[in-house]
């Protein structure tokens, strides 16, 4: 398939190469037709919290489905539709496709409910991004609000993957309450590899030990250097509107600043305009956008 | 031993002031220790005292007979501790539980309001402050109220 001219889309984005042309560990995108699917076949169902699922997926062509942090895939249950849903896997294990998912809506609600052996419509990956590399030789803070921990979640392994290169590496990690804590087995290991971790709740229950209190709480105190850090934030909106503020003013640069935007893609390579944010597809121009280039944009209302 | 003075000046909160007015408000200043479980203070007791947590968590708790007691929000080190020590009728309107071992500074509010009377100056800039962190816990609340992260 070729671009077609006068469309906001390169070839580059149609093979589901990262626009930001970094690098990541040898994990070039599987070069396939970006408007087709693949069926994928469940492996295991992960129940996270009372409504959020992780899937872990394997290619029933046996093709692995290569992919950089931060990009997504049209995920689609037969017959009923397709969404998109960030990847949560780990970009150096393609063999196996993992989405954390949340029962928010009729797609989603199916989706959770795939059991073991059930076949999904995979397309993709698409989009551009976390490049979390680029913030070798310094520190990185990692933000995630909610759910918004999924996406993040392949950017982390990766600079696991390369801790070395890496000054101080902090997630902070704010959500509803301690029950609705994503990936609560896999915590520890990141301490293990040097991560530091902290996560803040909105509601506590009684005799709760732990931080309870909104996400950008913890910017201001968090032990990173912000003239030398690259922050990625993942969340609600309104979250990532003040938690990119919040890093901005500890002194973290715009351009340093990274969020992940949900808008509604459709079609995924940068045809149908579902997800246009003015001059932007979020498809392929995001969903990972530095805080420098859409802040102007996150104020405009009803964009 | 470092000199409460000393303590003060090292804390962000009293950023901006001068050694003479850190003198002043250190006067009404002492060290404390309070073991985890225990109570700074409860909800109903006079407010007579605020305080700046150097280490430890402290829990603010609303008791709420249906549910047991419920945290609405913590506070770790640099933060600081209660205001109803401010404004009438000083009253405490939340409970500060002790999550773990805690040190802070323990101002003792009848002091420091005879103080911020007699100079107003001092007075202002600490008042100042007092509202920065009142402002900050105010949005923080605010935004949990959207309640952003539960069902769409």
């Amino acid at each position: 398939m070729t671009a077609p001219t006068g469309a906001q889309l390169t070839g580059a984005h149609l093979a589901g190469a990262p626009s930001t042309g970094t690098q990541l560990a040898g994990a070039m995108p599987t070069p396939v037709d970006p408007m087709r699917s693949r069926p994928f076949r469940v492996l295991a169902h992960h129940q996270d919290t009372d409504d959020t699922v992780t899937l872990r997926l394997e290619p029933a062509d046996g093709v692995p489905l290569r992919f950089e942090a931060g990009q997504y895939t049209m995920l689609g249950a037969l017959g009923i539709g397709e969404v998109p849903i960030s990847i949560s896997g780990d970009p150096h294990a393609p063999q196996l496709l993992q989405h954390t998912i949340r029962d928010v809506g009729g797609v989603t609600h199916a989706l959770v409910h795939a059991r073991p052996g059930a076949l999904l419509d995979v397309r993709g990956p698409y989009g551009a991004g976390w490049s979390a590399l680029d913030g070798a030789g310094g520190d990185v803070v990692l933000v995630a609000g909610g759910i918004g921990l999924a996406p993040l979640r392949p950017a982390l392994l990766d600079v696991i993957a390369h801790r070395e290169r890496f000054g101080r590496v902090v997630v902070l990690y704010g959500t509803r309450s301690p029950a609705d804590v994503l990936f609560t087995g896999e915590l520890e290991a990141w301490r293990a590899a040097d991560v530091e971790v902290a996560v803040t709740v909105d509601y506590g229950p009684p005799g709760y030990a732990g931080r309870v209190g909104l996400v950008t709480a913890l910017i201001p105190r968090a032990g990173f250097d912000p003239g030398r850090t690259l922050a990625l934030v993942c969340g609600p909106e309104v979250m990532m509107r003040f938690a990119a503020a919040a890093l901005v003013a500890r002194g973290v640069a715009a351009d340093r600043v990274r969020l992940s935007m949900e808008r509604n893609m459709k079609c995924g390579v940068g045809l149908c305009g579902h997800c246009q944010l003015r001059e932007l597809f979020i498809c392929v121009d995001g969903p990972v956008l530095t805080y420098a280039r859409i802040e102007s944009l996150m104020q405009v209302r009803q964009l | 031993m470092q000199t409460i003075d000393a303590l003060l000046a090292e804390q962000p909160f009293f950023a901006g002031l001068d050694a003479p007015a850190l003198a002043l408000i250190a006067g009404c200043a002492r060290n404390v220790h309070v073991g985890a479980g225990e109570h700074l203070f409860r909800e109903g007791e006079a407010a007579d005292t605020f305080y700046l947590l150097r280490r430890g968590r402290v829990a603010l708790e609303v008791h709420d007979p249906r549910g047991g007691t419920l945290v609405v929000d913590t506070a770790d080190e640099g933060d600081v501790v209660g205001w109803s020590w401010l404004v009438p009728p000083y009253r405490w309107l939340f409970d500060a539980r002790a999550v773990t071992g805690i040190s802070a500074v323990a101002f003792d509010g009848v002091c420091l309001r005879g103080k911020c009377d007699d100079d107003p100056t001092i007075g202002y800039a600490l008042m100042q402050r007092v509202t920065h962190v009142m402002l900050q816990r105010l949005q923080a609340a605010r935004i949990r109220l959207l309640n952003l992260y539960g069902r769409p």
